[in-house]
């Protein structure tokens, strides 16, 4: 059987190519990883081995011919004793047809139905099993995290000043003595180490809940966050699954300055693999961390410093969980819609009392919860109801949560809309220090006041 | 370990054959326009692979850089599938959506494939972590190049392994070049093996070229590592033969340095072993070098005809 060399594509952008030399001659016995030719290609000049064994029958083109297209047959080797049949013009193989692929105008970013779990956001005022005691939101979060640390063995904590400082927000209080050094680890001040580390782990089938003193310092493991844990059930064609929970504070604490202030929200929404919640109260930090940690898949937990304090009932039952991916209509309303999550809930409640009191305007108020996937379907629903519609979120303007939001709406409910959407973020630099730079740089009430005045054309 | 038994001969050069040969018809499919993106090749480095190889438990993990295919066959794992991935198959080892530097086998303990410098080093030591958080006795073999030994993240997680007295073995393969740059242009100090000196990590520094060192030094490192010391660092020193991807014609290094390496070629070195050693004949030989080049030739067709990934697939595996 005699077989075709063919003129190889050399580099990813290579059409043709000069054959520059000859290593070989007619008659000669190649052997798998002998050298044959040189080749010029569009980047440089390359040798080519053979992978096929037996007798140089035929060279077909001379040293120094240039502009061979690629997979044009060079020469042909075989048995001797066989007749050789010498194709005038190998085929140029396209590779991939070019399929006429039918593309929405837009590329819509679009929740899987198994990405949704169809139970809705459990309200608290109907919740039957509310503690009759208020506890502190960073009670709640190490509450939950004891609960699933007891259920089950796989679950982990690590991160920095996590163990034996007991959590530089006092977070991961008391875990340490409840559950030992091999389950509450303090690690060094090596984000991009220890988070692979945990990547690793979950890989490997383990549940690490990994602390970020702030998700500032994330930003030193973004790649283990995005290559690794985000990417690789895609990669691995869906065998490997990285069950993990990134949790710590973000956004702005008090004046910390611009290093330690910010606002990541957007940065994780954005990306496909990743979960992103963010919490805004006791009772649904502690149902939204049960979610986060039995989930299968990488979780961005976003808490706030200044919410840890924050005080309010939860539900105690050790199985009580909050479905990611669903929002939570804080607030019924008729005249206008404003969605928020995190600290910026208390503010937007704080500006509706006073849309009402002032203005007599009804605001309706969705506390998003989960960032990605978006609960686009609540959204929309208010937005068809009250047909006005702003955001507000503590992060900057550019591309924020707001943004997408902004677009899912226009697109999806533009003849419902009265006015445009506004949205309400921080400045667009980076964080002051002084303390009344500071208030200027965060959304304000006034400044919801104003967007949702300017939604309602009332001057 | 014990003593190479003949039948030990005989698979590592069939497999260190296996690996070459698929290399050289994965070159071919490349110039066909059959495989694309990146694609690196390990002809040259084989005794490496194959000689941790000889010394692995199949409950051991294994990671790896990008330059993953021969780790793949190593490991045991199908050279059709390997090769559908490299073509972009479904019938690919990650259903034709990772290609040649993103795959991995679950089931075989194989986690990948890593196409970022130095992220498999963490992520190995995650993996090991995991090992020893479950009271198992396994390692985990994290595989570095000597471009990823100035990447921060491996000091960080040699750190954390020294620290908790990880099980896992760092191998770093120098090749001599990250991409075009020569360790002497990258590394400060030469002696990579040493690198972990400053964590209480022990090192050495092996011959790669020959796959009777590599199992000498895999065999005493994977021991130590085994037994609860900690890590353990093994720099191989070894060669590629061709260029860092597919397009580049290595014009960074000298015909001679090439030509030099080729005198000590790894699978050379074991046919001659074998023959001295009476382990084979010629004739036996020979026949181990038709089946393996029938073997990846029906590898190449298997994923030259095996279908593209389904329209569908493009919104799977996003999330579990």
């Amino acid at each position: 059987m005699s077989t075709e060399i063919l003129m190889p594509a050399l580099s990813p952008t290579m059409t043709e190519g000069n054959l520059s030399k000859w290593l070989i001659k007619k008659g000669d016995t190649v052997k798998a990883g002998d050298l044959i030719a040189e080749i010029e290609t569009d980047k440089a000049t390359m040798e080519v081995e053979a992978v096929d064994e037996g007798v140089v029958l035929d060279l077909l083109f001379k040293e120094g011919e240039a502009n061979i297209p690629v997979n044009k047959a060079i020469a042909i080797i075989g048995d001797p004793k066989e007749k050789v049949e010498v194709k005038k013009e190998a085929p140029i193989e396209k590779v991939i047809e070019e399929k006429k692929i039918e593309k929405n105008i837009e590329t819509k970013i679009e929740n899987k139905k198994t990405d949704i779990i169809d139970t809705p956001s459990p309200k608290i005022e109907e919740d039957r099993n509310l503690s009759s005691e208020e506890i502190t939101m960073r009670q709640a979060l190490r509450d939950t995290m004891a609960e699933e640390m007891r259920k089950d063995n796989k679950v982990f904590i690590l991160g920095e000043e996590v163990a034996e400082y007991q959590g530089a927000y006092k977070v991961t209080q008391g875990l340490l003595q409840e559950f030992g050094k091999e389950r509450v680890l303090d690690t060094p001040i090596s984000e991009h180490g220890f988070t692979g580390l945990a990547v690793g782990a979950a890989f490997k089938g383990l549940r690490p809940i990994l602390e970020f003193m702030t998700f500032n310092f994330s930003m030193q493991a973004i790649d283990q966050i995005i290559n690794s844990a985000a990417k690789t059930l895609y990669m691995s064609g869906g065998q490997i699954n990285c069950p993990i929970v990134f949790r710590g504070p973000n956004g702005a604490a008090a004046q910390v300055a611009a290093q330690h202030s910010q606002d990541f929200s957007s940065w994780y929404s954005q990306v496909p693999g990743l979960k992103v919640i963010a919490p805004s109260t006791p009772y649904n930090a502690k149902g939204l961390l049960r979610s986060a940690i039995s989930d299968p898949n990488p979780v961005i937990f976003l808490e706030n410093e200044i919410l840890y304090g924050l005080k309010g009932p939860v539900n105690n039952d050790i199985n009580f969980s909050i479905p990611i991916g669903k929002a939570n209509i804080e607030k019924e309303g008729k005249d206008l819609t404003i969605v928020t999550y995190s600290i910026m809930l208390q503010k937007s409640k704080e500006a509706a009392l006073r849309l009402k009191e002032e203005y007599n305007l009804d605001t309706e108020i969705i506390d998003l919860q989960t960032l990605r996937p978006l609960d686009t379907e609540t959204i929309l629903n208010s937005v068809k109801k009250t047909n006005r519609l702003i955001t507000v979120e503590e992060s900057w303007p550019f591309g924020s949560v707001g943004s997408e939001i902004a677009n899912i709406v226009q697109r999806d409910a533009f003849d419902y809309l009265d006015s445009p959407v506004i949205k309400v973020n921080s400045a667009d630099v980076p964080m002051p220090y002084a303390l009344s730079l500071e208030k200027l740089y965060l959304p304000q009430v006034d400044d919801i006041i104003n967007a949702a005045k300017k939604v309602s054309y009332i001057k | 370990m014990n003593k190479l038994q003949k039948a030990d001969y005989i698979k590592m050069y069939s497999f260190m054959l296996k690996i070459r040969r698929f290399e050289e018809r994965a070159a071919q499919l490349y110039g066909m326009g059959k495989i694309g993106g990146f694609c690196h090749l390990y002809i040259g480095q084989e005794a490496v692979v194959v000689g941790i190889l000889m010394t692995i438990d199949k409950n051991d993990s294994v990671v790896t850089t990008y330059r993953d295919h021969g780790h793949m066959i190593a490991r045991g794992l199908d050279p059709k599938r390997i090769m559908a991935e490299l073509t972009g198959r479904e019938d690919g080892y990650s259903a034709g959506k990772g290609g040649s530097m993103h795959m991995f086998s679950k089931e075989n303990n194989f986690y990948g494939g890593h196409g970022i410098v130095g992220a498999q080093v963490p992520i190995g030591t995650g993996i090991a972590f995991t090992h020893k958080y479950n009271g198992e006795k396994n390692i985990c073999r994290t595989y570095i190049g000597d471009g990823a030994m100035n990447n921060g993240q491996v000091f960080e997680a040699f750190n954390l392994a020294a620290l908790w007295k990880l099980p896992v073995l760092y191998i770093i393969e120098n090749n001599k070049y990250g991409m075009g740059t020569s360790v002497d242009r990258a590394a400060a100090g030469l002696d990579l093996y040493k690198r972990g000196e400053a964590f209480g990590i022990p090192g050495e520094k092996v011959d790669g070229m020959n796959v009777f060192s590599v199992i000498e030094a895999a065999d005493k490192a994977g021991k130590y590592v085994r037994e609860g010391n900690g890590p353990y660092i093994i720099e191989v020193q070894t060669y590629r033969y061709r260029g860092h991807s597919m397009s580049d014609p290595a014009k960074y290094r000298t015909k001679e340095e090439l030509d030099n390496y080729k005198q000590t070629d790894p699978i050379e070195i074991v046919k001659a072993e074998i023959l001295k050693k009476k382990i084979a004949t010629k004739d036996e030989i020979e026949k181990i070098n038709k089946d393996t080049l029938e073997e990846i030739k029906n590898a190449a067709e298997f994923a030259t005809n095996s279908p593209f990934p389904k329209d569908s697939e493009l919104y799977t595996d996003v999330y579990l």
